[in-house]
């Protein structure tokens, strides 16, 4: 074995057919949008080279940094939620009856498609007949707002679903790496006499470190190219009030013909998620090794 | 042992190579009996348009036998995704010889872009004076026409006339009546219009009706080819009529997060009793057999009102659905020409018989066992003063997606009637 990984040109064989792929499917498409960003082009007719003119339009977009606050705001709640999903994964590791029931069940959104779960929830959104209106006018509230048209509302109720998606994902991840925690620290703890809450917070918390910094960067990189759901649930709308940076993409090119802008708008929208992903990094990996 | 490593290295790239240049290598068009082939591509699958596909696929057949030693390769795709397909298709330069488009806004890239041939030498050969005036018009551009208009809708306000019989109501003829049957339906508990502003054609439609009756026919089409204004009086007051509707709760909740299907259902389950549409849903109040017969009876239609005794009643918005185009580069341009020349001249006869569609060639529905309503609708199609085609249609692609933004702001009351019109005049003196 030792004589094949020295050899360099076996070394390269190996791994061409996968870096041939990545070339062609990934980085080749990459460089080619940020030069079609250069281009004034409605994606049929003749492309004119118009410098990084897309590119400082793009910068002085007001709907585009409007549609990227809202992709910050979708990146926040997620973080946030992060929290909610650590205790439930807790609360699931520690031996409580059912658990493995409720794991289950927490998983189950994440094996929807996003066209599924959009449509769901529109239903459930639905102003007159949906289920959750329905409910709040039982329970005596009148004119309960009309969720996906309320442009001040629209955001966070398209955030709720998205939130529920990606529940089961970060669960299960959290439950597996409390799973690998040895029994004999936390019985050690027992001995000494810490309570259940201690720990969670000073021992197993400490342990999981790396994972949950790792999530953290998942959920966020995820909601800054977020697009699927938003995009069948209201298309950015009402008036963009839910437009984020990929929808906002993604109309331009297709919807618009503006497929130089639309590929600008997609190459700044690459920058930002690499600065934010490199920052978050930095900011979450510890030196210290953990080890069990 | 070095020779058979470098060898088997040597075959190991050469079929990472083949692997992926194996993708790339189609088939051309030439074949073996020396058989011309014609690629046609349309939207109407089996699945979703059953009607439509069987006529399609009727008229191939009768082409072929025809016309011996051309062949017809057919491909389908829904709606959006015969959109996106064809889009991709032009920028490789690889458009199917035959296809369908849609007319002004939707064709100018293509046109522009030199994909789509001149179609006026088979007009004038083979289809002169067949076509519903104003059809083909909405395909020509700088004097030229890059397609042959399949199918051609007008927009009126359907209602469900067992709901107006229990309140005591009747149809409205001037937009007082309407504003006051929707507040009898309004005291009564009911939503009185369906309206799906989340796709916000649907909304356009309302503020074109009002631009017509209050400004006449010619007040938005000016506006749109710069020989006239958005800030024209008669638009805004269009607008401020629009805003007096949503203000009234004319429309049913949330509508501006309603899809259009989701409006129609609202419609067809008798939740609302009004909805303006285009007669391609006239199948669902008349043959569609999935339809409970009892609502298909109830439901009639209404030409849009008047405004203050102002406009008139036979203008219609609507216009041409799609269309054929021949691709500029097709190998085989003479056999697609004479191809979608056949087509046009058949589907005219079998949409109206066999799919319930209204096409954009002269028919003599007369002959023709058909449902009522559908002959009425014909007959309102022959006395049309006007026919004013759909804005965002009209509208260049990104002018129009403003537009469709301004509507559900419109709409939403995040925006004034003046705001409106600004942000058309902004959009427009941009565009060109």
């Amino acid at each position: 074995m030792n004589k094949v990984m020295s050899n360099k040109l076996l070394i390269a064989l190996y791994i061409s057919p996968a870096l041939v792929l990545v070339t062609v499917l990934i980085f080749i498409p990459l460089i080619l949008s940020g030069y079609y960003g250069l281009m004034d082009w409605d994606g049929i007719g003749a492309k004119t080279f118009i410098g990084i003119e897309n590119y400082m339009n793009g910068i002085k977009d007001i709907k585009f940094w409007n549609s990227a606050y809202h992709s910050f705001l979708l990146a926040i709640f997620s973080t946030l939620s992060l929290a909610i999903y650590l205790v439930i994964s807790f609360i699931l590791a520690s031996k409580i009856k059912g658990a493995d029931l409720l794991r289950k069940i927490y998983l189950i959104p994440m094996l929807l498609s996003s066209v599924a779960i959009a449509q769901l929830w529109i239903k459930v959104y639905n102003p007159s007949n949906g289920i959750l209106n329905v409910f709040l006018t039982k329970i005596g509230v009148h004119n309960p707002p009309a969720w996906l048209a309320d442009s001040s509302l629209v955001l966070f109720a398209i955030f709720i679903p998205i939130l529920w998606q990606y529940a089961g994902f970060y669960i299960l991840i959290y439950y597996a790496a409390l799973k690998n925690i040895p029994e004999s620290l936390i019985e050690a703890a027992k001995i000494d006499g810490a309570s259940a809450f201690q720990i969670a917070t000073k021992i197993k918390l400490p342990l999981i470190k790396e994972v949950v910094s790792v999530t953290v960067v998942l959920a966020i990189v995820g909601s800054l190219k977020y697009f699927d759901l938003i995009y069948v649930m209201t298309a950015g709308g009402p008036n963009g009030a839910s437009e984020v940076m990929a929808s906002y993409m993604y109309k331009l090119a297709f919807s618009s013909y503006k497929f130089g802008y639309g590929s600008a708008i997609g190459f700044l929208l690459l920058l930002i998620t690499l600065i934010v992903t490199f920052v978050v990094r930095k900011l979450t990996t510890s030196k210290e090794k953990i080890e069990y | 042992m070095k020779g058979i490593k470098r060898t088997i290295t040597i075959l190991l790239f050469a079929s990472v190579f083949y692997l992926l240049a194996g993708c790339s290598d189609s088939n051309g068009s030439s074949n073996a009996s020396g058989d011309k082939e014609i690629k046609f591509m349309h939207l109407w699958p089996e699945g979703s348009s059953k009607q439509h596909y069987d006529v399609v696929k009727e008229i191939i057949a009768d082409y072929e036998k025809e016309h011996k030693g051309v062949k017809v390769d057919l491909e389908v795709l829904s709606n959006e995704q015969y959109k996106d397909k064809l889009r991709v298709l032009s920028t490789s330069k690889e458009l199917p010889d035959v296809g369908m488009t849609w007319a002004a806004g939707f064709l100018e890239p293509y046109v522009g872009g030199n994909m789509f041939a001149p179609l006026d030498d088979v007009i004038k050969e083979k289809l002169s004076d067949s076509f519903v005036p104003g059809t083909v018009e909405a395909y020509a551009k700088d004097g030229k026409t890059y397609g042959l208009p399949l199918e051609l809708n007008i927009v009126t306000l359907y209602y469900n006339k067992a709901m107006f019989e229990k309140h005591n109501l009747e149809a409205p003829k001037t937009f007082e009546e309407l504003e006051n049957v929707v507040k009898a339906f309004k005291k009564d508990g009911i939503q009185p219009i369906a309206l799906g502003n989340k796709d916000a054609w649907t909304g356009s439609l309302w503020y074109m009706y009002l631009a017509d009756r209050i400004g006449g026919a010619d007040v938005l089409n000016k506006a749109i080819d710069r020989t006239g204004t958005f800030e024209d009086p008669a638009l805004i007051e269009a607008a401020k009529k629009v805003q007096d509707l949503v203000d009234m709760g004319a429309f049913v909740n949330g509508f501006n997060g309603l899809a259009d299907e989701e409006a129609k259902s609202m419609f067809m389950s008798e939740q609302a009793p009004m909805y303006l549409i285009a007669t391609w849903d006239l199948p669902n109040y008349t043959t569609n057999e999935s339809v409970p017969k009892e609502f298909r009876d109830s439901v009639a239609y209404l030409k849009f009102p008047t405004v203050n005794g102002k406009g008139d009643m036979n203008s219609f918005v609507g216009g041409p659905g799609v269309g054929l185009f021949v691709a500029e580069d097709s190998k085989v341009k003479k056999e697609a020409k004479e191809f979608a020349a056949f087509f046009v001249k058949e589907w005219g006869e079998k949409a109206v018989s066999e799919a319930g569609v209204i096409p954009a060639t002269k028919v003599k529905a007369d002959s023709l066992d058909l449902p009522k309503m559908y002959i009425d609708i014909l007959n309102e199609l022959n006395q049309a003063s006007n026919i004013t085609l759909f804005a965002d249609v009209q509208m260049s692609p990104d002018v129009a997606q403003v537009h469709l933004d301004s509507i559900q702001a419109l709409f939403g009351k995040e925006m004034t009637p003046e705001q409106f019109a600004k942000a058309h005049e902004d959009a427009l003196s941009k565009s060109k």
